[in-house]
């Protein structure tokens, strides 16, 4: 079970970040995660009293609170409109709505899951976390970082014009995926993230340039490149097994999928 | 109005769709002391040594029992009359620990917190010794899950603790082997299924107080009250009359509830503390020291003939106890007896079978019992024959399936000729609803994916023939109402409903009249619980008896009030009369409470010598992705003859929901050990029952036969409806994209890799 | 700590141990429609609504309940009888014990979603577990139930 020493309702992100300095202190996200397993936690830390809940925006970028629940973020207008819908099938399968309800972006985006479809998501895109101490880092580069004590402030995504499709294999529509893939293409080059391999998601570009044009690309052409860009991304990325399936099978499904969202992403339906 | 076949809610529905407090937890008192069970790490090992002086110490503990403070006599803790099949392998706790999970400690005190830190000062040293994992390896296994000399049977069924063998067994009925040589067609292949969890969202829970009179009672959510009784007085010792046991409304059973997971541990805290105690088992407890369905390997060799016609069926199989017998020896009969009945022009059959004892988690009872699993490796082997034939697996059936008045081969249920069968016109309806003749085999949707839909029959039984007891009380009231007692155990299923259904249509009353109560062993009629699928059919007949006979002693009331004799008079159920004057059921009931010998009460018990089986057929349609092996459930049609069903809409949710149970084990439902003999699937999380996400559309329709035995002409529901998913499922992959996967549950990689397999020659 | 929560419309201060659940504490305040089905989040029978979102009870501490509204079935019982008819006459009601959270998702859901397809009714409530009935019974008594609201709502609008 788990079990809370102290509990502190954070009046600043200051306070919060002096409490958290102690390893027996925790930052609390939505606290679907946490209280499974057994644990002691001598200080509990709040920030739900921060306004850290919201979703803001500028012409340039997208600001999510770190307590943002992933409901919230599912149903978020502005992403979903960039994304054509990728952030909301990226968050669907995710149990379910009161699930949704209590965990936090922060709380995702923090714990670096190998299974985490929210991690996966934002990878794809051009993301960053805003740490307390640490500042702004991209997302790709906070993915590897070692676990410290800073605080996960916000989630920003910049704004871009984009084709943008999440994929997802699950054994069943509510599990854990099997595997995950976002490819997201824009004009700053392609994207891809995969997650659930089972490791911790990783991102991926077109170093051998498959996809330049894609969205050009006549139905055949497109067809042959997503084949190739599916056996590049086959070869580069590490697979490994777990419950859920075996190495060969996430190998051989990496391919599918990524040619799957190729299609999605690249595909007449969203206008390009 | 009559009552029987009328789809009206459950008596219940009100208090359970407002969440009125009615379950165990919301009912016990304020000041139990909680119990939790120290559990072993440990596949197989010995406790040398156990030291709780520190746990003692920890504020609030009440007490810390380990073996050496419980009785020494073994006993069975499934859920079964007496002689049990069930050897006596049982200790309240047990110095040899033989799988993960086995108790090692009962602790009980004041709070969660305080009994999970003395349980985390509990210090035992464990001797370790080799764990026997492997059900293939373990008859015969030098290493032994019960060595003890005063392990027994009573009922030996091939059971032999030095063996590691809980029962073993062979049946034959004319030269197999012959039979099968002489046969054009021959199929011989080898099925598993993996030890699937009941997952009542209600998990185990029990919790004891003593009464005023000295006696233990014990509340419990239970499909078993009479035998728990008889259980929790054999592990503590004590007289059954000392102990009494309530059921109040439970979340659910499934059969995982008809053994005596929960009730002994609060039970000795109470007895020895003398303060009321309970015990909540964890949904981690309930998936890795639970009942789950038995882990099987089924090898079937069946043969038809030029014509088609199947002439012989041999099944053997290989079941994994676990570590305690439980259910275990009754549960693998049903693999055979329930399988190879279902073929009419059999010339030989033969049943045989293993079930061995392994360091792994007991399985018990889980809705199907041993059929679910037989029926799924029969019903996928006569596919396969039906592809070496080129033939329709419907048409196949049809020329084989067994039908009204014809004898049942190997079948368990004492019957010498089916009185009624309604499989012939189960099946033609199936086709009918999912579209068989233009959807066989297949349809391609040009995507990357197929449609496939693959076809399977089922029986089971109606209660255990010449065992199983149900009973009923029946009682009028001074109003002219009358108060039911039951005895068995309404777990949601609603049998208080339609028991109470019955009692209204025989006594010529409205349900509303008819108060039902169960169950309390002090005071309801002896039943053996709701299990074997008894419950509407055995429990069934004792309300109409006992129905009877009360309108019997209620017309002799009348007519004595009017002077009359009885058989000048008649009860229509408003009031006796003789055609002049009449008497109102009212006046009767009055009359009867003042100063008369009369007893307007009436207990009966029922047995049947017989066990009619109910039958149905499923048909699946599946959708297949090609690409990734990815299988959903488009449709699934269920045709079912439960003889009268006697709640039509209560009967269609049984159906229902035991065809996504059966979806579930067939797709999605997964236990996996790791090499230390623990669960991974020990979680909502981690093991995947269907959410309603997962499901496509299930049409569910009766062709109802009439059993003379059966009240109002019904027969069972609850365990067959169970049986056809698996099957069907695999054949309508196997339709689909043509491979077979034989291991359960069918995912998306056991299938991609199939179809690899396939695609290389 | 003290905290101070409106229960079912009723002010309740009370005083919580810092890693008490919400699931515990609404039934120590005698709302035992909420249950625990899971440790691990995935079952929706301890759902109840905060601020009128529905949440798994079982994943919220009881402090963060401060200052805030929490419902249960309890203080929806009107609703939860209207509903509740038509899940019984399809006996979708079965053992009862995922009923509450059920509803109280059900109901959630007729508040967020107006008119939903089936689809998205199921993918509302795939939270929701429940192994006696296979779903489909409550599907059946959900469509019935929507219709008969839309019809009661029109003939209010007449």
């Amino acid at each position: 079970m788990l079990r809370i020493k102290n509990y502190v309702k954070a009046k600043s992100l200051e306070e919060a970040y002096e409490l958290n300095q102690k390893k027996s202190a925790r930052i609390l996200g939505g606290m679907v995660w946490m209280k499974m397993g057994n644990r002691n936690i001598n200080t509990a830390i709040d920030l739900s009293g921060l306004g850290l809940d919201e979703i803001t925006e500028t012409d340039e970028e997208i600001v999510i609170g770190c307590m943002v629940s992933l409901r919230r973020l599912e149903m978020n207008d502005s992403l979903n409109q960039m994304t054509q819908g990728a952030v909301r099938e990226s968050l669907r399968h995710i149990v379910g709505v009161q699930f949704r309800n209590c965990a936090t972006v922060g709380g995702s985006i923090y714990g670096r899951f190998g299974f985490s479809d929210v991690l996966t998501m934002f990878l794809s895109l051009d993301s960053y976390v805003e740490l307390y101490h640490a500042g702004r880092i991209p997302l790709k580069e906070f993915v590897n970082r070692k676990k410290d004590r800073d605080i996960l402030v916000n989630v920003i995504v910049k704004k871009e014009n984009m084709c943008c499709a999440y994929e997802s294999f699950r054994n069943s529509s509510t599990d854990f995926p099997v595997l995950a893939v976002s490819i997201c293409l824009s004009e700053q080059g392609v994207r891809t993230a995969v997650g659930a391999r089972p490791g911790r998601a990783v991102l991926l570009g077109d170093e051998k340039g498959l996809l330049t044009h894609y969205p050009e690309m006549t139905p055949d052409e497109k067809e042959k490149a997503a084949e190739q860009y599916g056996a590049f991304v086959r070869e580069t990325v590490i697979f490994g097994g777990n419950m859920r399936a075996s190495k060969e099978y996430r190998e051989y499904l990496s391919a599918v999928l990524v040619k799957r969202a190729l299609k999605t992403a690249g595909g007449t339906a969203n206008g390009h | 109005m009559k009552y029987v076949n009328q789809a009206i809610p459950k008596k219940d529905w009100e208090a359970l769709v407002t969440g009125k407090p009615v379950y165990t937890n919301d009912l016990a008192p304020e000041d139990c002391l909680i119990v939790k069970l120290l559990r072993s790490p440990h596949a197989h090992a010995w406790i040398e040594e156990i030291r709780t002086e520190n746990a003692l110490k920890v504020p609030g503990i009440a007490c810390v029992l380990t073996y050496k403070d419980v009785p020494k006599k073994r006993f069975a803790i499934a859920g079964q009359t007496v002689p049990q099949l069930s050897a006596y392998d049982h200790l309240l706790l047990d110095p040899h620990l033989r799988y993960v999970g086995d108790p090692v400690a009962i602790v009980a005190g004041e709070t969660e917190a305080a009994v999970e830190t003395a349980m985390r000062r509990i210090k035992v040293k464990y001797r370790v010794e080799t764990p026997v994992l492997d059900m293939h390896t373990a008859k015969d296994n030098p290493i032994l899950v019960h060595p003890e000399e005063d392990w027994k049977v009573l009922i030996p069924l091939g059971a032999d603790a030095k063996r590691n063998l809980c029962a073993s067994d062979v049946e034959e009925e004319g030269d197999v082997d012959a039979v099968y040589e002489a046969c054009l067609y021959k199929i011989d292949e080898t099925y598993t299924t993996v030890p699937n969890q009941q997952t009542m969202m209600e998990t185990f829970r029990t919790y004891c107080y003593m009464d005023y009179f000295g006696r233990l009672n014990v509340v419990s959510s239970t499909q078993i009250p009479f035998h728990v009784r008889r259980i929790v007085s054999d592990a503590l010792g004590i007289p059954s009359s000392r102990v009494r046991v309530i059921k109040p409304r439970i979340g659910g059973g499934f059969g995982a509830k008809q053994t005596s997971v929960s009730e002994m541990y609060p039970a000795i805290v109470t007895w020895i503390t003398g303060r009321p105690a309970k015990i909540l088992f964890t949904r981690k407890e309930c998936m890795t020291s639970g009942s789950p369905r038995h882990g099987m390997e089924i090898r079937v060799r069946a043969g038809a003939d030029s014509e088609g016609i199947v002439r012989v069926i041999d099944v053997h199989t290989l079941s994994n106890a676990g570590a305690y017998a439980t259910h275990s020896s009754a549960v693998v009969g049903l693999t055979g007896h329930k399988s190879i009945p279902l073929y009419r022009h059999l010339k030989a059959h033969r049943f045989s079978y293993d079930v061995v004892y392994t360091n792994t988690q007991d399985a018990g009872a889980y809705r199907g019992f041993g059929a679910t699993q037989g029926i799924f490796a029969v019903e996928s082997a006569i596919d396969e024959l039906a592809a070496k034939m080129h033939m329709d697996p419907v048409c196949l059936r049809e020329k084989n399936m067994l039908l009204e008045g014809l004898p049942p081969r190997g079948y368990d249920g004492n019957l010498s000729v089916i009185n009624s069968c309604a499989l012939d016109r189960c099946m033609i309806r199936a086709k009918e609803m999912i579209g068989w003749s233009e959807k066989y085999p297949r349809m391609e949707l040009g995507n990357g994916k197929v449609r496939g839909v693959g076809v399977a029959m089922a029986m089971q039984g109606s209660s255990i023939a010449g065992v199983d007891v149900g009973g009923a009380s029946i009682k009028l009231n001074e109003d002219g109402s009358y108060t039911l007692g039951l005895g068995c155990a309404d777990m949601g299923t609603g049998c208080d409903t339609i028991l109470a259904q019955i009692a209204a249509d025989c006594l010529g009353t409205s349900v509303d009249r008819i108060v039902v109560f169960g169950v309390d062993t002090d005071i309801s009629p002896y039943d053996s619980g709701s299990y074997a699928s008894a419950t509407t059919y055995a429990t069934g007949n004792a309300v109409m008896l006992a129905c009877e006979e009360l309108s019997r002693n209620i017309t002799a009331h009348g007519a004595g009030m009017l002077g009359k004799a009885p058989e000048d008079t008649a009860f229509d159920g408003e009031a006796v009369t003789d055609g002049t004057s009449r008497v109102t059921l009212e006046e009767i009931a009055l009359h009867a409470t003042c100063g008369v010998g009369d007893q307007l009460q009436v207990s009966r018990t029922f047995s049947s010598p017989v066990s009619p089986p109910p039958f149905m057929v499923g048909i699946a349609e599946v959708e297949v992705d090609k690409e990734t092996g990815q299988t959903k459930v488009i449709d699934y049609a269920a045709v079912v003859d439960c003889g009268t069903p006697v709640n039509p809409n209560l009967a269609r949710v049984q159906t229902e929901g035991g065809l996504v149970q059966g979806i579930g084990m067939a797709l999605y439902e997964d236990v996996q050990y790791t090499d230390r003999g623990s669960i991974r699937n020990n979680s909502f999380m981690q093991y995947k029952i269907p959410s309603r996400t997962d499901l496509g559309n299930i049409h569910v329709e009766f062709e109802s036969s009439y059993e003379p035995t059966g009240p109002f002409g019904a027969k069972s529901v609850g365990e067959l409806v169970i049986d056809t998913p698996c099957p069907a499922i695999a054949n309508a992959i196997y339709n689909a994209v043509g491979v077979r996967v034989r291991d359960l549950p069918i995912t998306p990689e056991k299938i991609m890799k199939e179809i690899w397999k396939k695609d290389r020659g | 700590m003290v905290i101070n929560v409106i229960l079912n419309g009723k002010k309740i201060q009370k005083d919580v141990e810092p890693d008490q659940l919400l699931l515990d504490f609404v039934r120590e305040c005698g709302c035992c429609s909420v249950k625990r089905g899971c440790e691990t989040a995935n079952c929706g029978l301890c759902t109840v609504w905060m601020d009128g979102r529905p949440v798994l009870s079982c994943s919220v501490l009881a402090v963060r309940a401060d200052g805030h509204e929490i419902t249960t079935l309890e203080g929806l019982q009107k609703e939860a009888k209207e509903f509740g008819a038509f899940l019984s006459n399809e006996g979708g009601d079965q053992c009862g014990f995922c009923n509450p959270g059920f509803i109280m998702n059900v109901l959630a859901m007729e508040k967020e979603l107006s008119d939903p397809t089936e689809e998205e009714i199921r993918e509302y409530l795939s939270g929701n577990l429940c192994r006696c009935t296979g779903f489909v019974s409550q599907s059946r008594s959900i469509q019935k139930y929507l219709q008969y609201k839309k019809t009661e709502e029109g003939g209010k609008d007449a």
